[in-house]
C-alpha cells in the first residue's frame, strides 16, 4: 500500500471524528421514543430517504435557504460545502480510475498529487487536472470570503458576526488553513513534477522560480495533513458539528419526527445543527433597535448545547418568530426557547377558586375579546357593533372581564397553571353549543386553536369579518384611505394568517404595501413573551417600527391585535386602528332597518 | 441702538418675560402662533390654591406686555433661522424677517392626549372626560351632568393620566394635576353637594405653598374621598356609567366601583411647537423630551446654543407661579448675556463642572 508518515495526522483525525460523531448519533437515536424509532426505521426503506437526500443536497451542500436570505453569505457557504464535497467525489473517481482498485487508503485520494507524479496512465487526465484545479479555486474563494467575513462582516450586509468558543477557534483557524495549504502543497509539487493545472501549475511555476520547491514541498504536505487532522478532531466540539448533524436532522424530520413542547432529543439535534450563521442576530430587533447581542438563537443555542443557559438570556426574547422565519436550518427556535424557560419557571397548580362561576349563554357564535382587548375597548365596541349589525347570534363570553386564555403563562413555561385556566374556559365554550369561536386577540387565537381541542372553528376576527362580508351580511362603504397593515407576530408568523386581513382592507380601502410585511413583519415590541424588557425598551422598538411602517405617510396604520395597537398608539403620529374598527367605521349607514344595539335590547328586555 | 430680543410663544412665560425684557430696555418682539396671548391660562377659570380667577392673571400679564410696548406678532410661524453676526435672522410665514441679538423660547406644553390611554375609555365612553374639559364646563358656567343630562351621583378623578407612566413613555410627574384634582373636586362639591367624589391617586403631591391646606379642606370641609391605587381599566356599564377597576393599595385588595362621570387628570407633554422650534434651532432635548437646560441647578434658562434661552414649561412641567418666576429669571439671564457675560460657559470655568 502506498503510504507516507505525513498522512497520519489526517488519518487519525478522521478516525477520531468518525468515532465521536457516531457515538453522539448513537446516543441520540437511543433516546428517541419507540414510536419515533420505528418511524426512523420505516423512513430508511421508503421514498422519504430520497426526499431527505434531495433536501440534504439543497440545504447542506448548496445552502439554498441562506442564498435566499443573503446571496453573498450563501455563496460563501456553498463554495465551501459543495466545493469540498465535489473535490472529494471527483478526487475519488480520479484515483479509482487511475489505480484500478476499488479500495484505497482513505488518504490516497486526498494526497493523490503527492503520491502520483505520472499522469500519463490516467484516462482523461488533463480533464481531471483542470477540474480539480477549478474546484480548488472555487473552494478557495469561499475561504477568502470566510476570512473576510470574520473581520468585515458588513460586506455581507450583516451587522454582526458570532463570537467564538475555544473549540470553534481550533476548528475555524484550521479550516482557514486547510485549502491554502493544499493549494501550496500541490503548487510546489507541481513545480517539481509538473503535475498541476492552470491554477496550481501556474502558481507552482512562479513559486518554483524563486523557491527551492524540491526541498520544501514535502513539509507543506505535512502541514496540510495536520490542518485536516486538527479540523477533524475539533469539529465535534465546535459549531462545525452542524455539518454532520444537519444531515441527520433533515433525515429525522423527513421521517416524520416532530417537535414537542418539551426539550427532547429532536431539540438537542436541532441545537447541534446550528452553524451559527448569524442570520438570526441580524433579524432580531433586540439587536437592531436595542443593540442587545446576547440573546439571539445563535448564542442561546450555543448556551443550550454547552448547558450554560442563564435565565436572563432565556427570558429576554419576544418570541416574535423573526429568527425562526429566516433560520436556514429551520430550527423551531421558539419551541426550544419556551421549553428551556421551564427550567426556571415556578409552575404549580394554583388555587383558582376565585374564578367566577360558569355563566353560559347559548349562541351560534362566541365572541371572546381577550384581556388585551379590554384595554383597547374601541376594538370590542367595534366588534359588538358589527355583530349586532350582521345580526349574528352570539355570546360575548368575557364581556365582564376575561378569564385569561392561558397563553402568557405558557410562554413563560408555566404549563400547569395554564392548564387550569384552559379547563375552565373550555367547559364554558362547549356548554354554549356554539359552532364558531371568534377572538380579537391573536395571542388567544393560537392557544384556543392549538391547545383547547374544542372541535369547533376557532377564528380570528379578521377572518370572521371577511366571512361576514363575503356572505353579504355586512355592507361597507368604500373609502379612499391609504392603509398600511401591520402583521401581528402571532397572527402572521404564528398562525399563518396574512391574506384575510389584507383582503378585508382591500375591499373598501387602498392597501399600501411595505417592506416589512408578511413573513418579514416586525414585532411591535409589546410582546408578552418577554418578561425582561423595560417599557422604555419596548417604546424604542415601537418607535422604530412605526417609522418603518409609516414611511409612505399612510392615513391609517392598521393592525389586528390589541397589543400592537397599544404599542403603536403611544409612538405614532399616524392614526392607529384595529381592523375591526376600520370595518365598524365603514358600516353602511344606509342600512334600511335600524340596528338595535345589544345594549338597548338588553335594557328593553 | 437698542438690542433686540425675539420671544417665541405667547403664553404665561412669553408674556411675562417680554414685559421684563422691555422694562430692561430691549426691543422685544413676541411671536404667538394663535391670535390671542395667554396660552393655556385662557382655558382655566379658577386657579389653585387660592381659587382666584385665571382672568385676573391674564389681565396682569397683558398689562406688562402693553406697558412695555412689546411688538406682538400673531399667527406667527417660524420657517427657518440663520445665525448672523452676533445674533439671528428669523424668517416667518408672510415673509417677515426679524433680526435679534437673543432668542427666548417659551413654547410650553400640550396636554396629554387621553385617547392614547385607551383602557380609560376617553373618546369611547361618553362619560369619560378630561380635566381640561371639566374646566371648560366651569368656565362656560355649564351644568355638570352626565352625557344624558343627569346629575352625577358619583364622580371619579383619575390622577397621573399620561404622567408617571412608563408605558406611555412619560415617566415624569406633571406637578399640577394632583392639586388641580383637589381644586376641581372642591368645585364639584360646591356645585353638587350631594355628589360623591373619589380621587384615585398613586401619591398626592402637595408640595406647593397652601396645597396641603387645600387638600385638607377638600377632605374635612367637602368630604372628598381619596383612594390610593392606580386605575387598571374602565368600562361602560349598561346604563352608561363607568365601572373602574383599581387596586386599593392601602386596603391591599382589588376593587371595582361605578361612577357616573370619570375625569382624567391629563398631564403635560412637550408641545408640538416645542418639538418644531427645537428642531429648527438645533436645541437639545432631555430624557423626558422637554428642552434640556445647560445645568439642572444653575443654568436653568440656558440652552445649548449661544444666544438662545428658555423659560416656562418647555423645559418641564411648572405651575403658573413657577412659570412667572422662571420668565423673570430668563429675562435677567438674557440681560446678563447681552451685557457681554459669557453665560453659556459660566459653569465651564468654575470647579462645579468638573464634578458634574
Ligand atoms: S439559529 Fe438558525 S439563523 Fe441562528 S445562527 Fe443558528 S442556523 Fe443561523
Ligand atoms: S424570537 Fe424575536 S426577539 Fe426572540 S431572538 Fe428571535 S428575533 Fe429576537
Ligand atoms: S401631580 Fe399628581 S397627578 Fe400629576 S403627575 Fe404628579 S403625582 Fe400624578
Amino acid at each position: 500500500m502506498i503510504f507516507d508518515p505525513f498522512v497520519l495526522p489526517f488519518t487519525i483525525g478522521l478516525l477520531i471524528l468518525f468515532f465521536i460523531v457516531f457515538y453522539k448519533f448513537g446516543g441520540w437515536i437511543r433516546k428517541f421514543s419507540s414510536e419515533d424509532k420505528s418511524n426512523l426505521k420505516k423512513a430508511l426503506f421508503s421514498k422519504n430517504l430520497f426526499v431527505a437526500c434531495k433536501e440534504i443536497f439543497y440545504e447542506s451542500l448548496l445552502h439554498r435557504k441562506i442564498f435566499r436570505v443573503n446571496p453573498k453569505l450563501g455563496y460563501m457557504h456553498m463554495s465551501l460545502a459543495f466545493g469540498w464535497f465535489l473535490l472529494i467525489v471527483v478526487g475519488n473517481i480520479e484515483t479509482r480510475i487511475h489505480s484500478g482498485r476499488e479500495i484505497n487508503g482513505p488518504f490516497y485520494p486526498i494526497f493523490f498529487k503527492f503520491f502520483e507524479h505520472n499522469r500519463s496512465t490516467i484516462p482523461f487526465s488533463n480533464f481531471f487536472v483542470f477540474l480539480m484545479d477549478l474546484l480548488l479555486l472555487f473552494v478557495m474563494t469561499g475561504v477568502v470570503l470566510a476570512i473576510f467575513k470574520r473581520f468585515y462582516s458588513k460586506f455581507f450586509g450583516m451587522k454582526s458576526t458570532t463570537k467564538l468558543k475555544i473549540g470553534d477557534k481550533f476548528a475555524l483557524y484550521s479550516l482557514w488553513f486547510i485549502f491554502p495549504l493544499r493549494y501550496l502543497a500541490e503548487s510546489l509539487s507541481s513545480a517539481v513534477y509538473n503535475t498541476g493545472g492552470f491554477f496550481t501549475g501556474t502558481t507552482g511555476d512562479i513559486l518554483g522560480s524563486f523557491l527551492p520547491a524540491a526541498d520544501i514541498y514535502y513539509y507543506f504536505w505535512w502541514a496540510y495533513s495536520l490542518a485536516l487532522g486538527v479540523f477533524f478532531v475539533s469539529l465535534p466540539f465546535s459549531r462545525y458539528m452542524h455539518i454532520p448533524t444537519e444531515v441527520v436532522l433533515i433525515f429525522i424530520r423527513n421521517a416524520g419526527v416532530v417537535a414537542s413542547k418539551q426539550y427532547n432529543t429532536l431539540s438537542e439535534i436541532e441545537v447541534n445543527a446550528c452553524p451559527r450563521c448569524g442570520i438570526c442576530i441580524d433579524k432580531c430587533q433586540l439587536n437592531t433597535s436595542l443593540d442587545n447581542k446576547k440573546i439571539q438563537p445563535a448564542y442561546f443555542l450555543r448556551d443550550v448545547r454547552f448547558n450554560q443557559v442563564k435565565e436572563e438570556i432565556a427570558t429576554d426574547c419576544m418570541l416574535c418568530g423573526r429568527c425562526e422565519e429566516y433560520c436556514p436550518v429551520g430550527i423551531k427556535l421558539n419551541n426550544i426557547r419556551v421549553a428551556k424557560r421551564k427550567d426556571f419557571a415556578v409552575d404549580y397548580i394554583d388555587n383558582y377558586k376565585y374564578l367566577p362561576p360558569d355563566e353560559v349563554a347559548k349562541a351560534d357564535v362566541i365572541y371572546f375579546a381577550g384581556c388585551m382587548t379590554h384595554l383597547t375597548p374601541s376594538i370590542k365596541h367595534s366588534m359588538t357593533k358589527i355583530l349586532d349589525t350582521a345580526k349574528v347570534s352570539y355570546w360575548f363570553m368575557d364581556e365582564d372581564g376575561s378569564v385569561c386564555c392561558g397563553r402568557p403563562l405558557m410562554m413563560n413555561g408555566k404549563d400547569k397553571m395554564a392548564a387550569e385556566l384552559i379547563e375552565n374556559n373550555k367547559r364554558k365554550i362547549l356548554a354554549s353549543g356554539a359552532k364558531i369561536f371568534v377572538t380579537s386577540c391573536p395571542i388567544c387565537l393560537k392557544v384556543f386553536g392549538e391547545e383547547y381541542n374544542l372541535g369547533i372553528r376557532v377564528m380570528h376576527h379578521s377572518q370572521y369579518l371577511l366571512q361576514l362580508v363575503k356572505e353579504n351580511k355586512l355592507k361597507l362603504n368604500l373609502t379612499d384611505n391609504n392603509i398600511v397593515y401591520h402583521d401581528p407576530c402571532e397572527l402572521g408568523r404564528g398562525a399563518g394568517i396574512y391574506e384575510e386581513p389584507r383582503e378585508l382592507i382591500k375591499r373598501f380601502n387602498n392597501l399600501v404595501s411595505n417592506e416589512f410585511e408578511k413573513e418579514n413583519a416586525l414585532c411591535c415590541g409589546g410582546s408578552l413573551g418577554n418578561t425582561k424588557m423595560s417599557h422604555d425598551q419596548r417604546n424604542i422598538i415601537a418607535k422604530d417600527v412605526v417609522l418603518q411602517l409609516t414611511s409612505d405617510n399612510p392615513d391609517i396604520l392598521a393592525t389586528a391585535c390589541p397589543l400592537c395597537k397599544k404599542s403603536f398608539t403611544y409612538k405614532s403620529s399616524v392614526k392607529v386602528m384595529d381592523i375591526a374598527e376600520i370595518v365598524a367605521n365603514s358600516i353602511s349607514q344606509t342600512e334600511p332597518e335600524k340596528i338595535i344595539s345589544r345594549k338597548e335590547a338588553l335594557m328593553n328586555a | 441702538m437698542n438690542k433686540k430680543v425675539v420671544v417665541i410663544g405667547g403664553g404665561i412665560a412669553g408674556m411675562e418675560s417680554s414685559a421684563h425684557l422691555a422694562a430692561l430696555g430691549y426691543e422685544v418682539t413676541l411671536l404667538e402662533k394663535t391670535d390671542k396671548l395667554g396660552g393655556h391660562l385662557l382655558n382655566w377659570e379658577k386657579l389653585f390654591p387660592t381659587m382666584r380667577m385665571g382672568k385676573e392673571v391674564v389681565t396682569f400679564l397683558n398689562e406688562g406686555v402693553e406697558k412695555g410696548k412689546v411688538n406682538v406678532i400673531y399667527n406667527a410661524e417660524i420657517l427657518n433661522t440663520k445665525e448672523i453676526m452676533n445674533g439671528f435672522s428669523i424668517t416667518l410665514n408672510n415673509n417677515i424677517v426679524l433680526e435679534s441679538d437673543a432668542i427666548l423660547v417659551t413654547t410650553g406644553y400640550d396636554l396629554f392626549d387621553a385617547s392614547k390611554k385607551e383602557e380609560y375609555g376617553f373618546g369611547i365612553y361618553d362619560n369619560v372626560i378630561t380635566s381640561a374639559e371639566l374646566e371648560e364646563k366651569f368656565m362656560k358656567g355649564e351644568k355638570i351632568t352626565t352625557s344624558d343630562g343627569k346629575i352625577p351621583k358619583r364622580i371619579g378623578f383619575v390622577h397621573c393620566v399620561g404622567s408617571r407612566d412608563e408605558k406611555v413613555g412619560n415617566t415624569y410627574c406633571s406637578k399640577v394635576c394632583c392639586v388641580t384634582a383637589v381644586k376641581q373636586s372642591i368645585e364639584i362639591k360646591e356645585h353638587l353637594p350631594e355628589t360623591d367624589v373619589y380621587c384615585f391617586y398613586m401619591d398626592l403631591r402637595m408640595y406647593g405653598m397652601h396645597f396641603e391646606a387645600l387638600y385638607r379642606e377638600s377632605q374635612e370641609k367637602w368630604g372628598v374621598n381619596f383612594v390610593r391605587g392606580r386605575l387598571s381599566e374602565a368600562c361602560e356599564n349598561m346604563d352608561g356609567s363607568i365601572l373602574v377597576k383599581v387596586e386599593d393599595t392601602l386596603a391591599g385588595k382589588p376593587m371595582k366601583m361605578s361612577v357616573d362621570l370619570l375625569v382624567l387628570m391629563v398631564g403635560f407633554e412637550p408641545s408640538l411647537g416645542t418639538k418644531k422650534v427645537g428642531k429648527i434651532l438645533n436645541l437639545q432635548f432631555g430624557v423626558n423630551r422637554f428642552f434640556k437646560t445647560q445645568d439642572q441647578h444653575t443654568l436653568t434658562n440656558v440652552s445649548n446654543v449661544k444666544g438662545i434661552f428658555f423659560a416656562g414649561s418647555c423645559t418641564g412641567p411648572k405651575t403658573i407661579t413657577n412659570t412667572i418666576t422662571d420668565a423673570r429669571a430668563a429675562a435677567s439671564t438674557i440681560a446678563n448675556y447681552l451685557s457681554g457675560h459669557d453665560i453659556h460657559n459660566r459653569i465651564m470655568t468654575s470647579d462645579i463642572k468638573a464634578t458634574v
